[in-house]
């Protein structure tokens, strides 16, 4: 990045992109509804339903080509995700570990789609809200579970710890259970997307500056922007990982509210 | 250097802070697509699932039952094969038998002819024996007799006396010897 700057100011001035790069201002006026991100979040929801509801409608025992594509990723959330990790309760979180695997998955992919290139998860907003909505998730579960009194007894005091550990144990799981795990949750997921976008623009950025330089820096502009394109494959990668991520990590904290001790 | 410390003292963005309205509309989207998936997606990929299981186990259930029939069909087959094996062997056994009594029979009743054969042999040579006996008595009476009379000059016509004297003279052998 330090050559870059540096090859940058020889020339007509190159400025990095930087966090200013993700705060894209409203497309109609001032209207803060009507930015990118929200426009993707909205056409991910459309992309998703419409996939999803053509994909199940005609659901057979002997699947069509378009079923199996979506029955592969519903089979993956909730035979590898819900099932393997809950239990013998998973059916019940299916649909929100569904909802959630697919939700992350495709407004992450947008990140590397072609026109669309913008992960709206690197705005941290919407993994706050996703990290919230598991929090109430979990802890809802083990209420209902275990009844209020039983579940915040378990957590602050945890069963089967000798009575002096609990100076040390009991700060540390609250928190754990009502601030570490949602926290960790949203920035695990808003910082990779966030991390990951800041390098596809440096790499892509670069190419396109060096090229407008010096001909000895059009030489190095094809090196950028070739690095630029396997850091997309590895981008990808990171996107369906981190969705997978949040969504195994939710199945784990509701296979933990709902089992008897913690 | 000098553009980029700029560029950064340009904006005061920190992207810990979250927008209002992007939660705002995360959350309406989100629920909403959970909504949606939850209502039309889940139930029908269930249902398949559900459908595909009992396709896949109503299959698994008529495979096991055809192959207990076979089972059994191989079972009563190799039964009848024994039965017949056995059926054979006592059959085998039962034939060895009366064929050894008929030979027994046979020889028992070979025996019984050759006995009453031999028995009508020695009948017949006795007989034989006896008229030769008492047809060379008369022909050496007459001889005898014959003799004598010559002999003696005496007439033994006489039929009584002459058969008393033959009698006597025989009798007289027999006592010799």
């Amino acid at each position: 990045m330090l050559a870059l700057v540096r090859s940058g100011a020889e020339g007509e001035g190159f400025v990095p992109p930087s966090t200013k790069d993700f705060e894209l201002p409203p497309i109609f006026g001032d209207n803060p509804y009507t930015t990118k991100p929200i426009f993707l979040v909205l056409l991910s929801v459309v992309v998703i339903s419409v996939f999803f509801i053509a994909s199940s409608r005609k659901a057979a025992i002997v699947p069509s080509k378009l079923q199996f594509a979506g029955e592969s990723v519903y089979a993956f959330v909730r035979n590898d995700l819900a099932k393997d990790v809950i239990g013998h309760e998973f059916l019940r979180f299916v649909p929100y570990l569904f909802t959630l695997f697919t939700f992350i998955l495709v407004n992450n992919l947008f990140g590397i789609v072609p026109l669309l290139q913008f992960p709206a998860m690197s705005h941290v907003g919407f993994a706050y809200v996703l990290a919230l909505f598991t929090f109430f998730t979990f802890h809802y579960v083990g209420i209902r579970k275990q009844g209020a009194f039983k579940y915040i007894k378990d957590i602050m005091f945890m069963p089967g710890v000798p009575k002096a550990a609990y100076i040390l144990i009991t700060p540390l799981e609250i928190l754990t259970f009502f601030l570490v795990r949602p926290l960790t949750l949203s920035l695990r997921l808003f910082a990779n997307m966030f991390a990951g976008h800041l390098l596809l623009l440096v790499f892509i950025l670069g190419g396109e500056h060096l090229a407008q330089g010096a001909i000895g820096l059009k030489l190095v502009s094809p090196f950028a922007f070739g690095i630029g394109i396997v850091l997309t494959f590895f981008e990808f990668m990171v996107q369906c990982l981190q969705a997978y991520i949040f969504t195994l990590l939710t199945a784990l904290y509701i296979a933990g509210a709902l089992a008897d001790e913690h | 250097m000098m553009k980029f410390n700029l560029a950064a003292e340009a904006e005061k963005v920190n992207p810990l802070i979250p927008h209002t309205a992007e939660m705002i509309v995360g959350a309406v989207a989100f629920s909403l697509l959970f909504l949606v998936l939850r209502s039309k997606v889940v139930p029908m990929f269930e249902k398949a699932f559900t459908a595909r299981t009992e396709a896949i186990q109503g299959g698994m259930e008529r495979a096991e039952k055809a192959q207990l029939e076979a089972q059994r069909a191989l079972s009563q087959y190799n039964e009848q094969l024994a039965k017949a094996r056995e059926e054979a062997q006592s059959l085998r056994e039962e034939a060895r038998v009366q064929g050894a009594s008929i030979v027994e029979e046979l020889r028992a009743k070979a025996q019984e002819e050759a006995a009453r054969i031999t028995s009508a042999a020695h009948a017949s040579i006795e007989a034989e024996r006896q008229q030769a006996i008492t047809s060379l008595r008369n022909e050496v009476g007459a001889l005898a007799v014959e003799l004598a009379s010559k002999i003696v000059g005496e007439s033994l016509d006489d039929q009584a006396r002459q058969s008393r004297i033959v009698d006597r003279f025989l009798d007289d052998l027999e006592k010799s010897k």
